[in-house]
């Protein structure tokens, strides 16, 4: 079959097969793994991934011919009563951008994670779980694809648990390590738990739809909107509503985003993946793919616009206040998320679909340029104490200076040196060059500053949010302030200055098939703004078959100019703070001694875990222990083994019967034929 | 009351006594003995009844062959060792209640449910005989006959079996010895057996 | 002359004998007995009700049941003796090796 005529004819049919090759791929690791070798077991799980890249890139030619899109049915899976819910694949333009976004950055980062995964296996002493890494990545994938492409809320649904369980997966990767030996593990429970709540909340939000929709087929429902709105307009808001809890669980706003700074225990490639590009877009893709359901209900999209905005505000200043160096860019991914969520709540879609696909470029970027910064400062680490060591061996002689010199290569080292701490890096400009240009430009992009492409998909976001949601505009725009300023605040601590210890000093950069990924990136993150330039609309006129009725937005420069105002003004202000004079080894964080106790809560992330764990957590455990202890315990357990007791005594009593004696037996015989007599004579 | 009721009463009555007699006695062969003069009273019965052949094939079969087969394997085996205790205490109190209780409701049905209180005719001469007998016997009854006497067959063939010793028996050597063993094995199992059940019945 | 139910109650009376006999006495021969007795019982009543019905196959019946009745006997004392020679005695309360 030509290329030519898949590209004319479209060839939907290819559709299961982005979910199909990543599960394959997995199954090849998960049962030749071990035997393959870390090379080509890499290269297998980036091949399946590349393979679902350009699978959605041929549906998306076939869209490009046939830009209404078609349905591609797998087989029935449920038919009870009225439910009738099958494994539907559905192509259209927004499932196939969010497709080749998965895939194409998901292939990067696979690529990306053979490098890194080779020396974190060694780091963390367990070369031998190097396949399990890919594995869950392949089954992330697969689940990911699953989501994205799903006809029905159901099948959606299946994906949506599908990343929740390999985020838990991964986040976990490393059990049996972290504080005090469970501290991953408690991480990955926190984000699955997390999301259950959320999931909670779309499943309710399911029950209503097919409750009142009768199906939960996307077409059927949306085409229904009209009618259930005028007949029953609270039902759409519960529906919406609900639907809010899901994406609050699943995207990180409010209340439900204290998962994700802690799913950073995870390795990095991980959080650049699924805390960064694409499971923590679900939610922003629901919201979207609902879009007919949103636009009926106008004040739940005022909350969720609210959420988004509240969000984005907050988790900024908490970014702000953060010295490991993966936290800081969680905290941004929960504040960007709340710029899509915001966007994509207030009627922008494709505002919100163009920032989730920049998003993703520059904050993968982000994420795998910080990976690479913390393997060049374990490199450094390990240099230090070959070092100390060296230096100790040498001088035989003067042993006290072999000690000294041994000190030195330990000190700024504490119990356990962090080399995710910002405060122990500096310098590394020099010493990591690719990475650092990589970083700048993900770190402008996050900014938003001309010509990259945050600049524009932000932007969009602010002026829909002007004409819309005007309060939740400032809230984005001093989000947009602080982003400038937290992300400056990293780049200068990061890399300019002195190295502030031995780790820095000595770290160094990473090999290609770790940089290259990066590079590439960093390509789409500078060109990125052309999918949607003002005035062009590319994406919008894409999306626009499936999601009508968009008006395309105004550019307007007096905005587009006060934002890039604002994004240069956050850098200037985290130059005069953190940039102007090199920080020392062992510094105060000048922001402390302008803020003081204001600081010390954005170090603290506001105190919002502790406060959980007071007001949810806490009461829940002594539910538990109440209705396991009195409940199950003391009542539920005595009653089944009483059951069982009291069925074994009634059996030993019933054993004696057969005690051997035929003639017992025979009088047996003889009681039931007088009975049966006697029934039979007097009834 | 007449002759016919007076004649079956005496007769009723012997045959009662005989089979309580034949219950309560200690001795086997009074049992068996006693059984047999039950068996002759009711010859005696069927003959009022109109049954002459089936009368006198009681006596030759039942009265003559059966029991003398009894009295035979009372006398091979002396059969008086039981053991004094009874080991179901509740045996026969329930026997005999249930028994009474069986006997009542059916007394009760045969005598005043069923109406069958009807005198019956007396029989002409004919009626029992051996020629009518025979003639059913072999014409309306031939497969059932010529099946009864391979019944027969088989039941000779297999008593022969049941009772066949298994092996000569040559005194001393190892055979000896080891069916000795096995005898004794077995008659220490039985011990056992005893032991154990007292125990049960002790529980 | 006689009523049938005369007839019936004494083959009844039998009966009851005998059961009372088979579950009473331990002494396997003497169960075997009394189930001897059982067996007459249900010829008088066979023969009465022959006469009753004028038909002989009542009689024709006892005849069949005495003959299967003279079968049994010979194989189950065949049995008696195979079981004294195992046991040593007839006690039929031995053979209980069945009990749960």
């Amino acid at each position: 079959m030509q290329l030519q005529e898949i590209v004319n004819t479209g060839n939907f049919g290819l559709a299961p097969w982005i979910v199909f090759l990543p599960l394959i791929g997995m199954l090849a690791n998960l049962l030749f793994g071990r035997s393959l070798g870390e090379k080509a077991s890499g290269w297998i799980a980036s091949l399946a991934s590349g393979a679902a890249f350009v699978v959605a890139l041929l549906l998306a030619f076939s869209l490009g011919a046939n830009p209404e899109g078609t349905t591609v049915t797998l087989g029935e899976w449920i038919r009870a009563g009225t439910l009738n819910v099958g494994w539907d694949f559905r192509i259209d333009t927004l499932s196939v951008t969010m497709m080749l976004v998965v895939a194409g950055v998901g292939t990067l980062i696979h690529i990306y994670a053979i490098g890194y995964m080779h020396e974190d296996v060694r780091h963390n002493g367990d070369p031998r779980r190097f396949p399990r890494f890919f594995v869950y990545l392949n089954l992330f994938i697969a689940a990911m694809m699953v989501l994205v492409s799903a006809d029905n809320f159901l099948m959606m649904f299946v994906g949506w648990e599908g990343v929740g369980l390999c985020s838990y997966l991964l986040i976990g990767f490393w059990f049996e390590k972290g504080e005090h030996g469970i501290g991953n593990v408690k991480a990955a429970k926190k984000a699955f738990v997390t999301n259950r709540i959320g999931d909670f909340g779309l499943l309710i939000a399911m029950f209503i739809i097919f409750w009142n929709f009768g199906s939960l087929q996307f077409d059927a429902v949306f085409e229904k909107v009209p009618e259930v709105a005028v007949a029953s307009p609270g039902v759409l808001l519960a529906i919406t509503l609900f639907m809010l809890l899901g994406v609050a669980g699943k995207s990180a706003q409010l209340p439900l985003f204290v998962w994700l700074p802690d799913a950073m225990a995870g390795p990095t490639p991980v959080s650049a993946l699924i805390h960064a590009a694409t499971m923590v877009t679900a939610g922003v893709y629901l919201v979207a793919r609902s879009h007919a359901l949103y636009v009926a209900a106008p004040s739940a999209q005022a909350v969720v616009a609210w959420v988004g905005g509240l969000t984005a505000l907050f988790a900024a200043t908490i970014a702000v206040g953060q010295s490991d160096i993966k936290k800081v860019l969680a905290y941004s991914t929960i504040s960007q998320l709340g710029f899509m969520v915001a966007a994509v709540g207030m009627g922008a879609f494709v505002a919100g679909m163009f920032h989730l696909v920049t998003h993703a470029f520059f904050k993968a970027l982000l994420f795998l340029s910080a990976g690479s910064v913390i393997q060049g400062m374990e490199h450094g680490e390990n240099a230090a104490h070959h070092a100390a060591y060296r230096q100790a061996a040498k001088n035989k002689k003067s042993a006290d200076r072999g000690a000294q010199a041994f000190e030195a290569g330990h000190a700024g080292e504490e119990q356990h040196f962090d080399p995710q701490d910002m405060r122990n890096m500096g310098g590394l400009r020099s010493r990591m060059k690719y990475t650092y240009w990589f970083y700048l430009v993900g770190a402008l992009a996050l900014a938003g500053v001309f010509p990259l492409a945050g600049f524009f998909s932000k932007d969009e976001i602010l002026v829909e949010a002007l004409h819309l949601q005007p309060g939740v505009f400032w809230l984005l725009l001093a989000a947009a302030l602080l982003t400038a300023f937290y992300v400056g605040r990293q780049v200068w601590m990061v890399f300019f200055g002195t190295p502030r210890s031995d780790a820095a000093a000595r770290a160094r950069e990473n090999p290609p098939v770790m940089t290259v990924p990066l590079g590439v990136l960093a390509g789409l993150a500078v060109l990125g703004g052309a999918l949607n330039l003002p005035g062009v609309h590319s994406l919008g006129k894409w999306l626009e078959h499936t999601i009508e009725n968009i008006p395309p937005s105004e550019f307007s420069f007096p905005l587009a100019g006060a934002a890039l105002l604002v994004a240069l003004a956050g850098l200037g202000l985290a130059w005069s703070v953190y940039g102007r004079e090199p920080l020392p080894k062992g510094f105060v964080d000048p922001l402390r001694r302008r803020l003081g106790g204001v600081f010390t809560a954005l170090e603290h992330k506001w105190w919002v875990d502790e406060l959980y764990d007071r007001l949810v957590i806490r009461p829940y455990k002594r539910l538990s222990a109440i209705l396991s202890d009195s409940l199950d315990l003391g009542f539920i357990n005595p009653l089944f083994d009483g059951l069982a007791a009291g069925t074994a005594s009634l059996a030993s009593f019933l054993r004696r019967i057969q005690n051997g004696f035929v003639r017992s037996y025979a009088l047996a015989v003889l009681l039931g034929a007088v009975a049966i007599m006697a029934y039979l004579l007097f009834r | 009351m007449n002759p016919g009721i007076l004649f079956f009463l005496v007769l009723a009555i012997i045959a009662i006594a005989a089979a309580v007699a034949m219950l309560f006695s200690r001795n086997a062969v009074y049992s068996a003995l006693f059984l047999v003069v039950n068996f002759s009273t009711i010859a005696v019965i069927y003959l009022t009844l109109g049954a002459p052949f089936i009368a006198l094939v009681q006596i030759t079969v039942y009265a003559g062959a059966i029991m003398v087969l009894f009295l035979f394997v009372i006398m091979l085996l002396g059969a008086e060792r039981l053991s004094a205790r009874e080991p179901l205490t509740w045996q026969r109190p329930l026997a005999i209640l249930l028994g009474v209780a069986m006997l009542g409701e059916v007394v009760y049905v045969f005598l005043f449910r069923a109406g069958l209180n009807v005198p019956l005719s007396i029989p002409t001469p004919t009626f029992g005989s051996p020629t009518e007998i025979g003639l059913d016997l072999f014409n309306r009854y031939l497969l059932p006959f010529e099946v009864t006497s391979v019944l027969l067959l088989v039941a000779m063939v297999g008593a022969i079996i049941l009772t066949r010793v298994e092996k000569i028996k040559r005194p001393g050597g190892q055979a000896t010895r080891d069916e000795a063993t096995r005898e004794q094995a077995m008659k220490d199992q039985a011990i056992k057996d005893q032991a154990i059940r007292d125990q049960v019945t002790r529980q | 002359m006689v009523p049938l139910s005369y007839y019936l109650v004494l083959s009844v009376i039998m009966f009851t004998l005998g059961v009372i006999g088979v579950l009473v006495r331990r002494n396997a021969l003497v169960i075997f007995m009394c189930l001897e007795l059982m067996f007459n019982a249900a010829n008088l009543a066979f023969i009465a009700f022959a006469l009753f019905y004028q038909n002989l196959n009542g009689q024709v019946f006892v005849f069949f049941v005495m003959t299967v009745a003279a079968a049994e006997v010979a194989v189950g004392l065949a049995l008696m003796v195979a079981i004294f020679r195992t046991k040593g005695n007839i006690d039929v309360d031995q053979v209980s090796t069945l009990k749960g």
